[in-house]
């Protein structure tokens, strides 16, 4: 394998695996993307508009509870003269009343006169004669008939509100106040409880707490708004802000106001946590975005990578193909132009046998009394012998060079082989080797190509010849039914191959020989066409002491004995 | 009367005179042609020819095409086929295109002997068939 090809072969399985992670991917994210980020744009609407919702109900619930508490003290104060209130023992009773009607929310009521003093007073503080009148909510309440006041310490030193309605100009104005219990009041926000983090808490106007905060750590929690949502269409006066703490989380806050603006009620979460169901499910699309990702990467790779090894595979055995072509293309032309030759020289040694043969018969006839008569006889069978045997020379030439086909003919093995060691015979006198042959003649006969079997058999020997040279040996050939089949053994009494070497050797471009000696292809070529006939080709080999290649052919079952050609000639 | 009237037909001139000289020899009459159109023209006018000695591989008309006018033309001059090639099929051919025989070139000159014999025999035997039939023929016609 030479290196550029190699790098050819890696080039084409990184584009193969490029282009399937590609086509496979873009289509992928395209999709995935589009609906990662509808999913989230939906789903954050959808958590903003609910914590919305939930925030204005509670708003609108807050306000009821408060105009209720208010119209109730209005009531009393309205159905009740200023006297007819200061005395305690009304008041106390107006307060059972209203303790019946709504449980303890209503803590006291209180009477208070034009200057702040509290003249009446009805519940478990002895907060009679109190002077309010340095009060933000009597101050307040000056200038409007109904207050609902923010939440203080007050003179009792716990945090509560009050609901004052007044009556009366001057010095007949006069106010009736009840304190509203902070704990009922402040369980209607606390009641709002979404997710881990969710709270909701009251501020006034100044920003300060009407309501105590879930825990102490809220109390200094800072935020800071980083960037107001839209507000939410439908419902008014509700805004939504992203905002950050001092440690980088971030918060949804969602305000809406009550108390007709003086306060406002605010609900905070983690966006984490208002967020979790989301990116659980991003996180576990993402997961499966990944390991299907994964899975796409490594199937191309393992798929690239197996094609191009089956790319490998079929440019090697076309290569293969190309050069078995060329070797026996280069065959068939030495043989066509041996063919040649040999018809060439036929005719001339024709020729001189029958001129040789007239001389003898004209010596028959006239030259008995020569002297020399019997030497020029002698001569003239000689010249009429070597003639003969040039044409044996030829005809052997033939029919190594009869035109090749993979035609299955029936033949006879022994016959077959003796007509490659006659065509051997030469070179392997030159190189000092001598035959040894073992033929059952009683073997059936087999169906095989010709031309083929010579190949094969003719690569062997030569081979044998080859590495047995210079110093010769001996080249045994055998034939004999073994197991059914036909075996022909070619063993050469030559160096042997090294056993690392000898599982290679039929292996295509295989060769020990130096370049440009050897192709490497005549055994690939000689186990193609064996495996191709359905008999097998095997080698033992013992370095020194020589190797044996062993052919088996398939003899074909005797029914099937073509019918002899029909006799030509009717007489 | 000599043994034998035989056309050898053969591109190879020296071959072909050789080879009469020799068969003369043998007491036969012989006639060469070099190649398939001289050797119509001589069966054409020697009726006598009995065996063709003829070479397949010839330029101009191939031995096969040769073979084939003859017994065309000739059907009762025997054919011997002498081939330069190992070539089976061609020489089955032959026989089938109803030469006698084939021979090897170059061929044993007794063998060559030999064939020319027995075709001689063959067409005299064909000979008195076809004269037998052709009487048949007329006394059919006649009857």
């Amino acid at each position: 394998m030479h290196p550029e090809k190699k790098s050819s072969y890696d080039n084409l399985s990184r584009n193969l695996s490029l282009t399937v992670i590609t086509v496979s991917f873009a289509p992928l994210i395209l999709v995935g993307g589009l609906i990662f980020h509808q999913f989230r744009s939906i789903y954050t609407e959808k958590v903003f508009a609910h914590l919305a919702e939930v925030v204005d109900k509670h708003a609108a619930d807050i306000n009821t509870f408060l105009r209720d508490k208010l119209t109730e003290v209005q009531y009393v104060s309205r159905t009740s003269s200023f006297d007819h209130l200061a005395t305690s023992s009304h008041l106390a009773m107006a307060l059972r009343g209203m303790q019946q009607q709504y449980g303890r929310i209503f803590v006291d009521l209180g009477v208070v006169d034009s200057h702040g003093r509290q003249v009446a007073y009805a519940g478990p503080f002895s907060l009679l004669g109190a002077d309010y009148s340095g009060a933000d909510w009597f101050r307040n309440s000056k200038e409007s008939d109904a207050i609902i006041s923010d939440v203080f310490e007050g003179l009792r030193q716990s945090p509560h509100f009050i609901i004052s309605v007044s009556q009366g100009r001057g010095e007949a104005r006069w106010t009736l106040r009840a304190t509203i219990d902070f704990l009922a009041f402040s369980y209607l926000v606390q009641n709002i409880r979404i997710g881990e983090t969710g709270f909701a808490y009251i501020l006034n106007s100044r920003g300060v707490y009407q309501t105590r905060p879930r825990d102490e750590r809220n109390q200094d929690l800072e935020l800071t708004p980083r960037r107001q949502l839209g507000r939410v269409g439908s419902l008014a006066g509700v805004s939504i802000f992203e905002s950050v703490d001092r440690e980088g989380d971030a918060y949804v806050t969602v305000t809406a106001p009550i108390k007709g603006g003086e306060w406002q009620l605010v609900y905070q979460q983690k966006s984490s946590d208002a967020f979790s169901a989301m990116t659980r499910t991003e996180l576990v699309t993402l997961g499966i975005f990944l390991i299907g990702g994964l899975a796409i990467v490594v199937m191309a790779l393992l798929i690239s990578r197996k094609l191009v090894v089956r790319f490998q595979a079929i440019d090697q055995e076309s290569e293969l193909m190309s050069k078995q072509i060329v070797e026996t293309g280069k065959l068939a032309a030495i043989g066509e132009l041996a063919a040649g030759i040999a018809h060439e020289i036929n005719n001339p040694v024709a020729i001189m046998i029958e001129e040789a043969g007239w001389v003898s018969d004209l010596m028959e006839d006239e030259g008995g009394e020569l002297p020399s008569y019997a030497e020029i006889q002698r001569a003239l069978t000689q010249v009429g012998n070597q003639g003969r045997r040039c044409k044996d020379i030829t005809h052997k030439l033939l029919s190594f060079a009869r035109q090749s086909d993979s035609r299955a003919t029936e033949m006879s093995v022994p016959e077959f082989i003796r007509e490659v060691v006659d065509i051997s015979m030469q070179q392997a006198r030159f190189a000092q080797v001598e035959f040894d042959l073992d033929l059952d003649e009683t073997m059936p006969r087999i169906s095989a190509s010709a031309t083929e079997l010579q190949q094969v058999l003719l690569n062997l020997v030569n081979n044998a010849i080859q590495a047995m040279e210079p110093e010769g040996g001996r080249l045994s050939i055998g034939c004999a039914m073994d197991e059914g089949q036909a075996a022909i053994t070619v063993a050469d009494t030559g160096p042997g191959i090294p056993a690392a070497n000898l599982g290679r050797i039929f292996d295509p471009f295989f060769t020990t020989k130096p370049v440009g000696k050897g192709s490497g292809l005549g055994l690939s070529i000689c186990f193609g066409i064996i495996h191709q006939m359905g008999g097998e080709i095997d080698v033992e080999s013992t370095v020194g002491r020589g190797t044996r290649f062993t052919i088996r052919l398939p003899v074909p079952p005797p029914a099937r004995q073509p019918e002899t050609r029909q006799e030509m000639r009717h007489d | 009367m000599t043994d034998a009237t035989v056309l050898i037909v053969d591109d190879e001139r020296g071959f072909v005179e050789t080879m009469a000289k020799r068969l003369e020899k043998r007491n036969m009459t012989v006639f060469q042609a070099f190649d398939g159109d001289e050797a119509m023209a001589r069966l054409a006018e020697q009726p006598s020819i009995q065996v063709v000695i003829l070479d397949m591989k010839m330029p101009g008309k191939d031995g096969l095409v040769v073979l084939q006018e003859i017994k065309e033309a000739h059907p009762l001059v025997e054919v011997i086929m002498l081939t330069g090639h190992a070539t089976v099929p061609s020489a089955v051919e032959g026989i089938q295109h109803g030469a006698y025989d084939y021979l090897m070139k170059p061929c044993s000159f007794e063998d060559l002997n030999q064939k020319i014999a027995e075709a001689v025999e063959l067409k005299s035997e064909h000979e008195e068939e076809a004269v037998e039939a052709r009487l048949s023929d007329i006394t059919g016609r006649m009857g």
